[in-house]
């Protein structure tokens, strides 16, 4: 398998890690005490059949977060962009 | 015997002015370059070549490729002896030494044939029924003695002395073989400009061609094919791999393939000098042409597994491309055309043949010569001969009529051809049935991948060559280059026809009920067959496993469209509904050696040194491994044993002053304006808030509670910080850093990565260890004033910049002194000369964790995974300020339970009483079993401090438990010693030491 990493172009497999559900969101600490909201964004994964949002890791290349979007029945990739969009880092 | 009593006088593609000498079975044979073994044998009349799987039957060689399912032969000997490779494919090369399997006393006579007597014991689906009583027999008994008797080669126990070699390649387009198809397309796609890499299996280029007697372009058709190949070879744009199997095809268009570099230049038991034996390729391409040609597959009938048993096609391509006659009274029998130049090229080559064809009629009957005998509607019924034919009868299918009974030495059969599409299914696109040539085929999938040529099912060879044309333009087209149609096509003479009428088994009542094999390599039989369907299990993929056809090294490649058009047969259904089980990567086997690549033996990992790593060496230092680090262990003197010098080193620092190598600790240095908010995420304790110059403690969960690492972070200025991570998680925290900023706070104006490498680290610990700084440190004060306990700060020592921070692991006074790997070891060396006079110590990790155990510090064996902070004492280092990953979770109800194991102290109730690691505690030691551990010691070591064994250990409810009595039991080590709980700290448990 190969993802086409936004910064370092079609790089193999071997260079990402995966990690994990990219369609999940660390609850608000301030707003979400209740524990059961903690418990899904932990514990709780949702096992689509067809497109999913995955975190894969360049750790062998530029380090960056991607989001890439994958058919898990085919394991074709639809799209990779990375999880920080350049212009939003930095500025509050 | 004659020496080569059936090699032809001329023709083919061996040099007959060589000779090459070789054993099988421990009989001397010669062979010419360009031989395999299989033609090689048969040149030398070696009919009878290997016994079956389950039923010992004497087995013949069958094919001429890959999918070989009888001549499997066990080469070489010692290290380098392979099991379970096909005769077909090994290249004979000088001094081969090759055995039959699966046989005792002999290859002749193998006493183990008498399982062909218990056949009905040994049916389909027989593990799961014959032996089960009494159950107990199994492991003892029954399974044992079917592992003897049914199986093939032994695997041997030694190292492999060979060296095998990953190499990655990239390429527009990927084509794999390399027949008149393969060639074509790989010659029009290159004429394009794109990058091609034309793959195949055998020696030399050709494929289908090499095996036949046709013209192409007025030059037989193997001479053709190697110019054409030169043509390309000459191309700058166009790469061949040759002895090349691309065994995979994975997602991403990324294949994988072994070449057999140097297999084939092997002497018996010599390295050939500087090149590896195979090399595993990684191929990326951005489109794919399978161009793997086809498979002929057998007929099933009565005993149609003798020696002697032949494809047509194979036989054909012994005569044409080695030269090799296989039989002088052939019957051919088939239901396809392409048999019929079998039948024309040994009759040329002054064989008698005899023709039978289940079919009524054959357009191929033209291409026979007259004086040659063609009977329509006859089937082949019996076999008779044992370790070679003798003869065989026919009998008519439609109409009553005489049997007939013939003399022969060799039979061909031919049930039909089966494109080669494995490589195309491995990414689970099922085939479909075609009618017209009998067989299942594949389209071009999706964008990326083509198929042409006989692996299309197109069987005539000037469409074939067509279509081969048109598909290398359409796969450079589609990797963006422009091409040109091109004019005109090699002219072959003569074309070939193919036309067939399945015959997938011998009608019932024409039966004798002899075995009729559809598995050669497994002994799966039309019988085993029609049980599975009897007993429910008719489903492609049901009959698979249930009689485990298919399942051999040649994965079924000549069984499984016979068995899927037997069961369609019987299940009423068409092919269509039958449906096909799934070709999984890998094509064919490969040896593990391969896989592995360089990455066996001290290669299997790299491994990390410190800068001071030679002086640790030369000082004798035993080495322990921390992570991929050497790290040194201890450091004996004279003949010291392990206890001795860990006790000398300890007592030396508690005493004096010692040093420790802690370059391995992972590093990140980070800055920003946000850094100080971005750690009290990370951590369970607060940085923003911490003076610049200080350094503090630190703990990080996982975002379930769990603590993950802890260390240290030091405030260097306003927004730079400087943080330490424990040297095995090194790479994991840095991950979960970047992963934390770039998903959970992205807003946070942080930058950091990793300077592990960039500094060496060395502490410095004792009470002696400030006097001994003194002496080399420059620039920066250190004493107690000046610097207190946890202040960081800059000098320099001998020049060298050294960052200071006076931290403690041990429980002493101690600095932690960095400075840039390159000065490592001279600045180690200057504090070393510096302490000399003082005794000054080096100790090794196994000191470090005495003493942290002496003063109750977690370590590795703590931080398990599943600890909280709470449970190891640091409950209170939690800030209830901030939010930070795993702060809810931490506090779930489970996890602040009274039960939950809480990190304790352990004595021993008797002095000198020791106990181990691993050991559970339990109140009662007598009812030792599931449900009774209170929970486990986790780190054991002996304190010259308190002179006596001491341990920690994580107990349930374990902080109200000081004073009790527990046993720690190993039942392993047959070891169960009393002991008492107490608190985990052990040596000056107010923390006196580190402030002096």
């Amino acid at each position: 398998m190969r993802i086409d990493c936004p910064w370092c172009g079609s790089r193999p497999l071997h260079e990402y890690a995966y990690s994990g559900d990219a369609t999940t969101k660390r609850p608000d600490a301030e707003r979400d005490a209740d524990l059961s909201v903690w418990m899904d964004h932990v514990y709780l994964r949702d096992n689509p059949a067809g497109l999913h949002k995955e975190y894969w890791h360049h750790v062998s290349g530029c380090r960056s977060l991607l989001v890439v979007t994958r058919d898990t029945t085919t394991h074709l990739i639809e799209s990779v962009s990375l999880a920080v969009q350049p212009s939003k880092g930095g500025k509050k | 015997m004659n020496q080569q009593c059936n090699r032809s006088s001329d023709g083919g593609m061996i040099d007959r002015s060589k000779i090459i000498k070789f054993q099988f079975d421990g009989r001397a044979y010669e062979g010419h370059p360009g031989d395999t073994l299989a033609s090689a044998l048969l040149a030398n009349g070696v009919i009878l070549t290997a016994r079956s799987f389950k039923y010992h039957r004497p087995r013949g060689i069958c094919t001429a490729g890959p999918e070989e399912p009888n001549a499997l032969v066990t080469l070489g000997r010692k290290g380098r002896s392979e099991p379970n490779i096909a005769a077909t494919v090994i290249e004979l090369f000088e001094g081969l030494e090759a055995r039959s399997q699966n046989r005792w006393p002999s290859l002749r006579y193998d006493l183990l044939a008498v399982n062909s007597l218990i056949k009905p014991l040994l049916s389909a689906g027989f593990y799961y029924k014959t032996f089960m009583w009494p159950r107990s027999f199994w492991y003892a008994l029954y399974e044992p003695m079917i592992r003897r008797a049914a199986g093939l080669g032994a695997l041997q126990n030694r190292p492999d002395p060979d060296r095998y070699e990953h190499a990655h390649i990239h390429c527009d387009i990927l084509i794999v073989g390399a027949g008149p198809a393969g060639l074509v397309a790989a010659k029009e796609a290159s004429r394009s400009g794109a990058r091609v890499l034309l793959v195949d299996d055998q020696p030399r280029p050709g494929g289908y061609l090499s095996g036949e007697s046709l013209e192409i372009d007025g030059q037989p058709g193997a001479q053709w094919a190697h110019e054409f190949a030169d043509e390309l070879r000459a191309m700058d744009n166009v790469r061949m791999l040759a002895r090349t199997t691309v065994t995979g095809r994975y997602d991403g268009m990324t294949f994988c393939a072994v070449e057999r570099v140097s297999d084939h230049l092997r002497a018996r038991n010599t390295k050939v000098a500087d090149l590896p034996r195979q090399r595993l390729w990684t191929i990326h391409a951005e489109q794919f042409i399978c161009a793997a040609g086809a498979i002929e597959r057998p007929l099933v009938f009565d005993d149609n597994d003798r020696p002697g048993v032949m494809l047509a096609g194979a036989a054909r391509r012994y005569l044409n491309q080695y030269g090799v006659l296989p039989g002088r009274e052939v019957l051919i029998f088939t239901n396809n055309d392409d048999a019929y130049l079998t039948a024309r090229d040994l009759s040329a080559a002054g064989a008698d043949v005899i023709v039978i064809d289940t079919r009524k009629k054959a357009p191929a009957a033209k291409l026979l010569p007259g004086r040659l005998k063609v009977f329509f509607e006859h089937a082949l019924t019996d076999v008779s001969g044992h370790n070679s034919l003798s003869s065989a009868t026919m009998t008519p299918l439609v109409v009553k009529g005489p049997k007939q009974t013939m003399r022969c030495d060799l039979i061909c059969i031919s049930g039909g051809w089966n494109p080669t599409t494995h490589l195309l299914s491995h990414l689970g696109q099922k085939p479909q049935w075609s009618q017209k040539i009998a067989a299942y085929t594949m389209i071009d999938s999706g964008s990326n991948a083509f198929v042409t040529g006989g692996a299309a099912g197109l069987f005539e060879l000037t469409q074939g060559m067509e279509d081969a044309a048109k598909t290398g333009r359409n796969a450079a087209r589609a990797c963006g280059f422009s091409t040109e149609e091109r004019s005109v096509l090699p002219l072959v003479s003569p074309n070939s026809s193919y036309a067939i009428e399945p015959f997938w088994r011998l009608p019932k009542q024409l039966s004798d009920g002899s075995k009729s094999f559809v598995d050669l390599q497994n002994d799966v039989t039309v019988g085993d067959l029609e049980l599975s369907e009897r007993e429910g299990f008719g489903h492609a993929e049901h009959a698979k496993r249930y009689t485990t056809l298919g399942m051999g090294t040649d994965q079924g490649k000549l069984s499984n469209v016979n068995a899927l058009g037997l069961l369609a047969e019987l299940r009423d259904q068409t092919l269509s509904e039958t449906g096909t089980t799934t070709y999984r990567p890998l094509y064919g086997p490969v040896a593990l050696g391969a896989l592995a690549g360089q990455r066996t033996g001290a290669e299997f990992a790299p491994v990390r040194h410190s800068a001071m790593h030679d002086w640790h060496a030369e000082q004798g230092a035993v080495f322990t491994h921390a992570g991929l680090w050497l790290r040194p262990y201890y450091y004996p003197r004279g003949d010291e044993g392990f206890a001795t010098a860990v006790t000398r080193e300890v007592r030396a620092v508690r005493s004096g002053v010692g040093m420790v190598d802690v370059s391995t600790l992972g590093k990140i240095e980070m800055k920003g304006p946000d850094a100080g908010n971005f750690l009290d995420h990370l951590y369970i304790n607060s940085f923003s808030k911490m003076k610049i110059g200080r350094a503090r403690y630190g703990a990080m969960l996982r975002e379930d509670g769990m603590m993950f690492d802890d260390g240290t972070v030091s405030r260097l200025s306003r927004e730079h910080y400087f943080i330490t991570v424990t040297t095995v998680n090194a790479a994991s925290v840095l991950q979960h850093m970047e992963f934390c900023h770039q998903t959970n706070w992205p807003e946070l104006d942080v930058q950091f990565c990793s300077v592990s490498e960039a500094w060496s680290a060395m502490a410095v610990a004792g009470p002696k260890s400030r006097e001994v700084l003194e002496r080399v440190v420059e620039d920066l004060a250190i004493d107690n004033g000046a610097f207190p306990f946890m202040a960081v700060g800059n000098g320099t020592i001998g020049g060298a910049f050294v960052r200071i921070f006076r931290i403690s692991f041990s429980g002493e006074l101690a600095f932690e002194v960095y400075t840039d790997a390159s000065y490592g070891q001279s600045v180690w060396e200057a504090i070393m000369r510096a302490g000399q006079s003082l005794d000054i110590t080096a100790y090794g990790t196994e000191a470090m964790t005495v003493m942290r155990t002496e003063k109750g510090h977690v370590a590795g064996p703590e931080l398990d995974g599943r600890t909280t902070a709470a449970d190891l004492g640091l409950g209170r280092m939690m800030s209830q300020k901030k939010d930070f990953v795993g702060r809810r979770m931490a506090v779930r109800d489970d996890l602040v339970l009274d039960t939950v194991k809480q990190l304790v102290g352990l004595k021993p109730l008797l002095e000198g009483a020791s106990f181990k690691m691993g050991a559970h505690l339990v109140e009662d030691p007598t009812g030792i079993g599931a449900n009774v551990s209170q929970g486990h010691v986790t780190t054991a070591v002996y304190s010259p401090a308190c002179d006596h064994f001491i341990g920690l250990a994580l107990l349930s409810g374990g902080r109200n438990r000081v004073g009790e009595r527990l046993y720690a039991v190993s039942p392993l080590h047959n070891e169960q010693v009393e002991v008492v709980v107490s608190d985990p700290v052990f040596v000056d448990p107010a923390g006196e030491r580190t402030h002096v």
